[in-house]
This record gives structure tokens, sequence and C-alpha cells, in this order.
């Protein structure tokens, strides 16, 4: 062994995530985290994990549920909650739209953009100081300007010109009561670092992430899984094809990839070719406008 | 070996061709999706450009995008198969030195963007000068649009001197220069044919090779810990006890079985185990890696207490020289405030006691008239920390170097700080004969004199005073009387005559120290008065403070105790003239302070005699 003391990216990018989520739990009262059950929010429990071990992880997680999941998802969340011990919170799209808080365009529509009022709902009732998200700067031009520690105030809202400098591995968590921190422990990973870590970590996922054989219809030039959420339309030919996830949204949005990657290994070398975005390809709600995200997270949005 | 990951912050003028550039490395290192490029494709032709614009691949917010500027870091990512890169690209104007110092603050190397036609401009030696300031390593400046001074050698050379010239005024640790076309793709990825004279390899293949694992500081072992994990699980007699130290190493090296100090409280003991997240076990935790570690014995310590090896401690001091670059719109720095001070994982109050100048980042003028550092502004400060800090200077290690500073009222981050060292007293003292005088020594002494029976107590209150004096970064010595005698007293005895040489010699060996900044902590039994008095006398007549403290343990006390067995003796004749058996002791009539042992252990009474000393400087 040479004595370089030398760390490997992705040692660098999990000791860097474990210093945050000590941090936050050092110094923020009452933190949450954001568990979707999508590979990000995985790796952030995971990391979480890891970071307080060998004592459980100190803070509850939180499911912004719209009530349009994929069964597996919902499956492996319970399933992870049991592995780990953890408290989980579920802050439901569904109770929003049955008190008028919400409303659906239309029966079955994407619910992606009624998650916020949910969200903000579930950070006030819980009184989070903190709430962990998985958003990577790699996915979006909105993101990449995002801080690791992101102020919100008493609407949720972000303020892209009036974020606070973040220096060194300095955090300045202070905030009023009423207002919070959205903390972002993967903000520096990109796509191909996730699956990396999770082949090398060997992470479980829920399946979706991995090659299987669907019946599938094309729309918009994507892919949709035919499911309840997704019902074949008039004209539209239902064919089988070999496909996997690469991200896990709203049922009624979320399209999957041809694809014969059936384990991380696979994945991690696709990913490494890919010239596709993840939400470019398979996020229907991020095509909206050029400036999607950036509009959303105005609004308290991730 | 797997990949190392390489932070580089991004500087240049607007149109130098900055996004260009990293749209340039983004594309040819195949981090550019598809769907981003259609993006940028569309925006191209929707704006009559003939090509796709690289540089709107790296443009961010609709603000900006409105407004054709980049106004605040943005950071992308790249990977080729040797190195993962993170790029905190932020804007060159001197509107936005907040911004650069951002993302300079973490950065392993600099990349600098100089238009060959204009050469070095007032902003080129800025964006320098802001490297240095915050510590980047590396400095690689791009001499960009080579294309339109035709690839000339002598215009690359020519800006080259004049830079070196210039950075000959700043640290900068390695200084590289690379002549290249963004638009064109010359030297970035590839090296050009274009500039066959030109020897080096391409910016791409630089920041490949560049070696940065030495540029952390190895050798000052400094670990802020974070906090502190206690898993309670009843049902694991393991777990039950296990008492770990999270945090990050923010230098050198820690190992199972290394002795270490806890500061502010001075505690010493053992590394027992470093585990790295999850519970890996290491054979080591070196900078960087977030570990915990556990220590052989049961100290109380919380986060915000620096563990460090005993020989090599960090300054600690609440007194500070730094360097603060103000990054507030809504209010500026003013002598007198007070502000809440982040470092490493402490966090505690600081007043700005001075700003000593304001420095012009163009031309590098000190302005000593300034009275205040408004946005983007950076000057030197001495602040006075209500808590001591324990730091290193930033130029040594810029994790344990750096501060933040938050607004109390608004919660905001305002400043970052890089310390210099702990401030040296106010000098504003008329120098005279060359030599020094005391007011001018950076600390001011004093004698504290512990006088008391054989085994009163006198050396524990004494051992645990002095390490309370140096944890708090206050030079202290401890003169006992039984280990003098070995050596500066070995020619003595116990005869009233040597009795009165021995207090003598340790009176002004202890004066000596106390002009020379010390504070002489004296452990002696001193049994006669007379003794006593003369060595206040001669402090008294130096000008220099004398303390005398009584060990008022009462003789069955000590007797009892008897830690050396010589009561036993006495008692038996085996040795005469013993203080307190055949030998008298004259207790104080009149000491600074009496101590008895029902006061509390020797921690209490040490921090007695401290607020005693506090009192007789005037602190409190
Ligand atoms: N001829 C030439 N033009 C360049 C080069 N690099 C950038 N440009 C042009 O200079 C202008 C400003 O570039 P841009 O990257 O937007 O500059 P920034 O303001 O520093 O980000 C654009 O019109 C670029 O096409 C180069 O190497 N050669």
């Amino acid at each position: 062994m040479t004595e370089t003391y030398e760390l490997t990216d992705l040692d660098k990018l999990e000791a860097e995530s474990v210093h945050i989520f000590r941090e936050v739990a050092a110094t923020i009262e009452r933190p949450g985290l954001l568990f979707s059950g999508g590979k990000d929010s995985v790796v952030m429990l995971h990391l979480a994990t890891k970071a307080f071990w060998p004592a459980p992880v100190p803070f509850p997680i939180m499911h912004v549920d719209t009530g349009q999941n994929f069964d597996e998802v919902i499956e492996f969340r319970d399933k992870v909650v049991d592995k780990y011990g953890l408290r989980l919170i579920v802050a439901s799209v569904q109770d929003d739209i049955d008190a008028g808080r919400v409303h659906e365009e239309y029966p079955g529509a994407p619910r992606n953009r009624l998650q916020t009022v949910t969200l903000l709902r579930g950070i006030r009732e819980n009184q989070f100081g903190a709430v962990f998200g998985g958003a990577r700067r790699d996915e979006e031009k909105a993101r990449a300007k995002e801080r690791v520690f992101s102020f919100r105030d008493e609407f949720g809202a972000w303020d892209p010109r009036n974020q606070r400098p973040e220096l060194w591995s300095l955090y300045n968590g202070r905030h009023r009561k009423g207002e919070n921190i959205r903390v972002f422990p993967l903000s520096n990973w990109t796509e191909l670092d996730i699956w990396t870590y999770i082949r090398d970590e060997q992470i479980e996922l829920p399946p979706l992430y991995y090659a299987h054989k669907r019946q599938v219809v094309e729309r918009d030039s994507m892919l949709y899984a035919v499911n309840r959420f997704i019902v074949p339309g008039e004209g539209e030919t239902v064919f089988e094809e070999t496909v996997r996830y690469r991200t896990m949204g709203d049922a009624t949005t979320t399209g999957c990839v041809q694809s014969s990657a059936a384990t991380p290994e696979a994945v991690v070398e696709e990913v490494a070719a890919a010239r596709l975005t993840e939400r470019g390809a398979t996020r229907g709600d991020d095509r909206i406008s050029e400036a999607g995200m950036e509009d959303r997270k105005k609004e308290g949005y991730f | 070996m797997a990949s190392q990951l390489l932070r580089i912050a991004t500087a240049g003028s607007v149109d130098d061709g900055k996004s260009t550039l990293i749209g340039r490395l983004l594309y040819d290192s195949k981090a550019i999706f598809e769907d981003q490029l259609e993006s940028v494709s569309a925006t191209s032709q929707a704006r009559g450009h003939a090509a796709p614009d690289l540089a709107l691949l790296t443009d961010g917010l609709r603000a900006e995008r409105e407004q054709g500027i980049t106004i605040d870091v943005a950071y992308r990512y790249f990977a080729t198969p040797k190195r993962k890169f993170i790029i905190a690209d932020t804007p060159g104007h001197i509107q936005y030195t907040r911004n650069m110092v951002t993302g300079a603050s973490t950065a392993d190397a600099a990349l600098i963007l100089i238009d060959a036609r204009n050469g070095v401009l007032e902003q080129s030696r800025r964006h320098a000068f802001l490297a240095s300031l915050l510590g980047i390593p590396h400095l690689i400046m791009c001499i960009n649009k080579m294309d339109l001074v035709d690839y000339s050698q002598d215009r690359f050379e020519e800006i080259r001197t004049e830079f070196r010239r210039f950075a000959t005024k700043l640290e900068v640790g390695d200084l590289s220069f690379i002549p290249v076309s963004a638009l064109a793709g010359d030297n970035v990825v590839s090296v050009s044919e274009n500039m066959a004279w030109y020897e080096g390899t391409s910016l791409l293949h630089h920041l490949e090779d560049l070696h940065v694992a030495s540029d952390r500081n190895l050798i000052d072992a400094r670990f802020p810990v974070q906090y502190v994990i206690r898993p309670h699980q009843s049902t694991d007699a393991v777990l039950h006890d296990f008492r770990g130290y999270a945090g990050t190493v923010a230098g050198g090296v820690f190992r199972p079985d290394d002795d270490v100090t806890i500061l502010p409280s001075g505690f010493s003991t053992k590394v027992k185990a470093v585990w790295g997240p999850g519970g890996t076990p290491l054979k080591e935790g070196f900078a960087d890696q977030a570990v915990t570690l556990e220590l052989t014995d049961q100290i109380d310590i919380a986060r915000g207490d620096m563990i460090c090896r005993p020989a090599n401690r960090p300054h600690s001091a609440q007194d500070i020289d730094a360097m603060i670059a103000w990054m507030d719109e809504r209010s500026s720095l003013t002598p007198g405030a007070t502000y809440t001070i982040q470092h490493t994982t402490r966090s505690t109050r600081a007043s700005i006691k001075d700003l000593e100048y304001r420095l012009d980042i163009n031309t590098l003028h000190r302005d000593e008239a300034a009275t205040g550092l408004a946005l983007n502004e950076i000057g030197r400060v001495r602040l006075r920390t209500q808590q001591p800090l324990q730091f290193d200077p930033y130029r040594r290690n810029r994790e344990t170097g750096s501060f933040i500073l938050v607004d109390e009222a608004t919660n905001n981050t305002v400043a970052a700080g890089m310390i210099l060292g702990p401030s040296l007293r106010e000098s504003n003292v008329v120098w005279h004969g060359g030599a020094v005088n005391r007011e001018q020594r950076a600390t001011s002494g004093l004698t504290v004199w512990l006088t008391g029976l054989s085994g009163s107590g006198k050396s524990t209150v004494a051992v645990e005073l002095e390490r309370r004096l140096v944890a708090a970064g206050r030079p202290a010595y401890l003169l006992d009387g039984d280990n003098l005698r070995h050596g500066l007293n070995s020619d003595l005895g116990f005869s009233a005559e040597h009795r009165a040489e021995n207090v003598r010699r340790v009176g002004e060996v202890a004066k000596l120290m106390a002009d020379a900044g010390v504070v002489a902590i004296v452990s002696l039994v001193s049994p006669y008065r007379a003794d006593r008095d003369r060595a206040r006398t001669a402090h008294e007549e130096a000008g220099l403070p004398f303390l005398e403290v009584f060990m008022d343990t009462p003789l069955e006390v000590c007797e009892e105790r008897d830690p050396k067995g010589m009561y036993a003796k006495a008692r038996a004749g085996e040795i005469t003239g013993f203080t307190g058996i055949d030998d008298p002791y004259e207790a104080p009539q009149s000491p600074d302070l009496l101590l008895r042992p029902t006061d509390g252990d020797a921690a209490a009474l040490a921090a007695v005699v401290l607020e005693r000393i506090d009192r007789l400087e005037g602190n409190v």
C-alpha cells in the first residue's frame, strides 16, 4: 500500500455526504428525509445509515405520496422502513385533493405539480427544520446553482438571486421558525456516480430499475408501461419490450427505456454510454418548458 | 487505482470565452447529452447563430439567460476515464467577487482566461489574486482566442512574461500557461497542430495529470468533533457503551493507539478505534475522510472540540487576525459590530475590533483609512471571539483556518474569513533603544506562587492550572520545587539557609519567565514567610504581578495522604527537619488566594485560581 492517503472520487463524495448528514443532525432541529423509493433517495438513505453507525438514523423519512405509484415502489419502501427500523411519515396528495386544497386537471392526470402543496404541508405539520432531498446538480440547469443547504422562506420558496454563499465545508443552517433548509447531500454526485455506488455497495433498489419484459405503448416518442395508470388509447399499439426505468416518478408520466441492463453492472455500462439525460429521456413533466424546473423550485418544489 | 476528484474554479472577464471553453470541455469529453445539445442548437438557431453556441451549454437561470450573463456560481460535472471533475463556474465581473471567492474556497485548481488580443487586464490580475488569497494550489492561465492572433508564439510569450512578473507578488504554488482556442478546440482536449511551437500538454491532459493529493495538510493531525454518536441500545451490551466522536479529519492522520489531546479542555487520552462510514474498521483516518473515533477514556467531549496530538496543537486564541471578504449587499462590515462566527464545527460570537485596511483587489493597494467593507470588498481585520478558537493559519490548513460570519438578525452568511494568525497585542507603542519592552510582547506574564505543606495538593492544582492555561493558548510553565532540586538546586539541602536560597532562586527564575510573558506557576513548600516575601518584593520591584496562593490543607490530612512516604519517615526519625513535623511552616497571613481541599477537586481549585488571574488582569 502506498502512503499517499488518497481517496477515490466515490470515497470523497461519500465522505462529503456523510459530513452533511452529521452537520444537519448536530445543528438543525427536527430533520426529515424525503424518500420516494427512487434510486437517489435510496442512496441518500444508505448514506444516512452509514453516517450514524452504529446508532440508528436519528430522523424520520417522509414519502410524498401522489397516490399514483408503481406497486413495486411502495412494496420496496415498506421493506426498507422495516429493515432499518425507520419512522415513516406519509404525506398524501390525495388528502389535499379531497380537502380541496389542490385540484386535479382531470381524473388520473399526472400529480407531480400537485406534490408541492403536499410537501409543504408535510414540512409544516412535522415542523421539519431541515428536509433532505436527493436532488443532484447535474440533473438540470436550475439545479446546477443550488446550494447544499438551500434556504426556503415560510412559503417554501427558493429565491435564486438571494442564496447564501456556501464556502469550504461550513454550512449555515440558521433559520427562523416556519422557515426551513432543504439539504442536498447528493449535490455533487452524477447519475453515473450514483449507479457506480449502487453497484459497489450492493444497494438494493426497486426491481423496476433493471431490465424486464413489459407491455408498453409509445407516446411522444417515449415508452410507457401499460398498467392501471397508463391505459392505451385508441390507435395506440401495445407491444412487448425489454425495458427498465431510469427514474421513479408519478406512474402516469414516468416512462421507461428500452434496455437489456438487468444488473447494476450492466446499468453502469449503459449509463456510461448514455446520450440522453435521465430527465429528458423519461420525465414528461420536465419537458413542459425550458425553464420548467426553475419555476417549480420557486414554488417550493425540490 | 480508481479515479480521483478534481475541483476547478474558473474565472474570466465577460467575453473572454469562459463559457465556450467549459462547453468545449464538456462536449469533447462527452459529458453533454443529446437532449441538452438539441436544446442548445434550437436556441442558437432562434438567435440566428449558424453553429450551436457551446457557451449556451453552461448557461443557467432564466434571469441570466435574459441578461446574457452568468450571475451565480454554477457547478458542472464531467469525467474522463482518468478523473472526475467538478467545475465551479463563476462570473468574472468585479461585482461578483463574492461568487468567485465561494467557488474558489473548495477548488484544487483555478482556471483563468485571458483574451490573447487584450492581454493581462486588471481583472486577470484580480482573478489571480483571489485564487491566491483563497489558497488554490494550482493556477492555470488559459490564453484564449489564439486563433485571432494567428496562433502567435510571440504574443503568448509576451502575455506570459507580463503575468509572471505580476505573479511574484502573489503566493501561487504552481503556475502554468496554456495557449488555446476555445472556439476551435485548439489545445483544449488534444494538442493543436496550429501551435507546433507549444511544447506543453492540452488543457484536459494537464487537468487529468494534476497532482493534488499532497496539497492537503497531512502533517498536523486535526479532528474537529462534529457529532457525538451514542446508540444507547440497551439490548446490545457493546453498543450500549459505545461512544463515538464523528467528524471529518481536517488535517493529518489518526491511528488506533495514537496519543491525543482534546482542546479546549486539554485532557489527553488515546485513540481506541477509527471507524469509517458504516462501521468499516480503519488502520488510519486521514485528511478529508469522514470517520468516527473511539477513545480509551471516558472524557466529556462535545461538538466543537478539537482533537489533536499532544505535541502538535493548533493555536488557541480569542484575538485573531484575518482577511475578510464581505458578501452581503444589505449591510457592510463595521468595526465594533458583533456576528456569529462558524469555524470548523464550533459556533461562537465574534466582534470586529479593528479594520486594519481595505485592499484594492485590482491594485493590491492597502487603504488604511477605510472605515468599513461593503459587498465584494476585502480587508484585514482583528477579531475577538467569545470562546477561544482552535485554529491554524489558513495558509497552513484551509479547513482549520477558515470561517464564516453570520448576521445575527438576518441569519445570512455575510463574510468569508481566512485566518492569518493570533493577534499580536495592539502595538501602537513607541519603540525605543531597539529593545523590546514588556507591552510589545505577544503575551503578558505573572507568577502564581503555590505554597503549602508537603502533600497539601499544590502540585496537582499546579499541573491542572498549567494544562488549562496552555489549552487556552497562554504560555505557562510549572516550576515544581521537588523537580528543581534535581537540577537548578541540586547543590542545596534542607537547612534554613539552603531553604532560603532555594526559594530565592525559584523566585528569580519565576520573575524572568513572567517578564518574558509566561505564566510561571511555582509549586514549592516555601515554609518561611520572609523568603516568600522576598520573592514577592523582587516581582513588585520589576513591576510584575505576583499571586500568593496558600494551599491550606490541615497537617493531619497531608500526613494521611503522605504521597511520598515522607511523613512516615519523619515520624520514625529517619529524616529530620521535615516541615510540619520538626520544622515550622509559617502560613501566609494575607495570601492573595486561599484554597482548601474542601472547596473542590484539583480542577475546581485550578478554576478558582484562573478566576483570580482574570480579576487581577481586569478581565472581569
Ligand atoms: N475566435 C474565437 N472566439 C472565441 C473563442 N472563445 C470564445 N469566443 C467567442 O467569444 C465570445 C464570448 O464567449 P463566451 O464563452 O460567451 O465568453 P464568457 O463571457 O467568458 O463566457 C463568443 O462570441 C465566443 O464565440 C476563441 O477561442 N476564438
